[in-house]
């Protein structure tokens, strides 16, 4: 038997051919190795991200993430709800919050989900993989497996927002957080300090609004560039996206010349473990990390 | 008459109560002591058609400016970074506020026609409830055929590049043009978030009515 057991709450973005495939592939990965059990909520649906306000209202949002709760709560009873995706986090985190903090949503909440053959008897606890990793595992038995230290490498951990507000990992501040900083010492890799590790990267509005988004996209890069990073890490995949896809077109519009990877600390684990760099979802990179490849197992 | 007229009718001697009554976490708004501190964080603050920081938005409120807050494209800005609410020493949900006031200007018809966010939003809500989960490609093609069909097919020119660069790290599948991912129960969650609308206005229209 695994170590731990979790539902998994993939989210969209990590669906085989989307956006942060290969977060799923290094985390399938990082997980066997750390023995980490995670089975996905059968069925489960979209929690409307956080541009679901919009067109979806309040009930509406919060029925979405209850009917995850609620197949969570059958289909794999006693387990906490595990997201790898930020905003699938907050959006499930909020909407337990909200339920069980007014009995009048609750029971909006149940009565929609009658029609879908549902009900909610307990909400599960909502976590972070990251929480999975510092608070159930610990630091000790993530450094355990390292076999190729990432040595000499200097990465800017951009937390971003969704995983850093407004929850939070505990015991972090929202404007310093130093888990994923700590994470890349971990694998054995250099955290270079940089002020734009909480800074937004416009979110949703790099669709919508992109001048904007990418206006503060490229604060962050080149933040990372000034203080001498590498690569840069993040635990969210829109951030992940956000940052790397758009660097083409940002020195378009800006004369700048990023070329700067984008990774997953889960890419960074899985190659430290000794995976290679498929299992590590290197080839998913729009900008490839040779100096990662370098150190990833032949396999 | 106009939802939005009947709600004014209604409320007439007082926005901040229709606030408080039709808003997601509306009833914040009283709480706020206009330090700024929100309007400092907000990451969208130094670029151009950004009207109204989240405490004038408040004040206003008080002030009765109920079209001015209605039809302003200030809610809109919200990238939901959350800065303001983990700044606030009174702990308002200003995120919360701001998602709730485009969301009814939104739903009585009054918010800004032509703003991108409002158009991406009502477009992300319609692709994810579809099948249940967000089809990516449909999604950024219902974006940039937003304006028509040639000003779509610039858009997409435009974003060849990224476009290609995800194609070939198999982060992008062009036969989810031909339905792609989706829930198995895709009538339960249809039914599901109908009854939740209703219910949803049910309550809110009980609120004006007392």
């Amino acid at each position: 038997m695994a170590k731990k057991e979790y539902a998994f709450y993939p989210g969209c973005s990590s669906q085989k051919g989307a956006s942060a495939s290969n977060y799923l592939t290094s985390v399938n990965a990082m997980c066997k190795t750390l023995d980490v059990k995670i089975t996905e909520i059968p069925d489960w649906n979209c929690c409307s991200a956080s541009i679901g306000y919009a067109e979806g209202g309040e009930l509406p949002r919060h029925v979405l993430n209850a009917r995850n709760f609620a197949l969570a709560e059958k289909h794999l009873p006693g387990q906490d709800i595990v997201a790898t995706c930020a905003a699938c986090w907050l959006g499930a985190r909020e909407s337990k919050e909200r339920l069980e903090h007014s009995s009048v949503l609750l029971q909006d909440t149940q009565e929609a989900l009658k029609e879908a053959g549902l009900n909610i008897k307990a909400i599960p606890e909502v976590r972070h993989m990251v929480e999975v990793l510092i608070e159930d595992l610990g630091w000790d038995a993530l450094s355990a497996p390292v076999k190729n230290p990432l040595q000499g490498l200097k990465f800017a951990g951009y937390v971003g927002c969704q995983t850093n507000r407004p929850f939070g990992i505990t015991g972090e501040n929202f404007e310093n957080p130093m888990y994923l900083d700590k994470l890349i010492e971990t694998v054995g890799g250099e955290a270079v300090p940089y002020d734009q590790k909480v800074t937004c990267c416009g979110g949703a509005l790099a669709f919508s609004e992109p001048d904007k988004a990418q206006a503060q996209i490229k604060d962050i890069v080149e933040s990372a560039y000034d203080h001498g990073a590498e690569m840069i890490v993040t635990p969210c995949p829109l951030c992940q996206a956000n940052v790397e896809i758009y660097q083409g077109q940002i020195n378009k519009k800006y004369g700048t010349k990023f070329h700067i990877p984008v990774l997953y600390y889960s890419q960074l684990m899985t190659v430290a473990y000794g995976g290679s760099a498929k299992e590590a979802g290197l080839d998913g990179q729009v900008i490839k990390a040779p100096k990662l490849e370098a150190i990833a197992g032949k396999k | 008459m106009s939802a939005n007229a009947q709600m004014a009718t209604k409320y007439k001697n007082s926005f901040l109560k229709e606030v408080e009554e039709q808003v997601e976490m509306g009833e914040w708004v009283k709480m706020c002591m206009q330090c700024g501190v929100c309007s400092g964080s907000c990451p969208t603050n130094f670029h151009p058609g950004w009207e109204h920081p989240p405490q004038e938005i408040f004040m206003m409120i008080r002030a009765g400016k109920r079209e001015e807050v209605l039809t302003s494209p200030s809610m809109w800005m919200c990238t939901s970074c959350y800065n303001c609410i983990v700044r606030c020493p009174r702990k308002l949900p200003i995120t919360h506020i701001m998602h709730g006031l485009a969301n009814y200007a939104h739903r009585l018809g009054v918010a800004p026609k032509m703003q991108p966010t409002r158009h991406f939003a009502k477009l992300f809500w319609n692709n994810c409830v579809h099948t249940g989960r967000v089809n990516e490609l449909k999604l950024s093609m219902g974006l940039y055929f937003k304006d028509g069909f040639s000003q779509g097919i610039k858009n997409g020119m435009a974003m060849k590049d990224v476009a290609l660069g995800l194609l070939k790290a198999k982060r992008l599948n062009p036969f989810e043009l031909f339905g792609g991912h989706k829930c198995k129960d895709q009538n339960g969650i249809h039914a599901m978030l109908k009854k939740a609308r209703e219910l949803e206005e049910k309550r809110k229209a009980l609120k004006a009515a007392a």
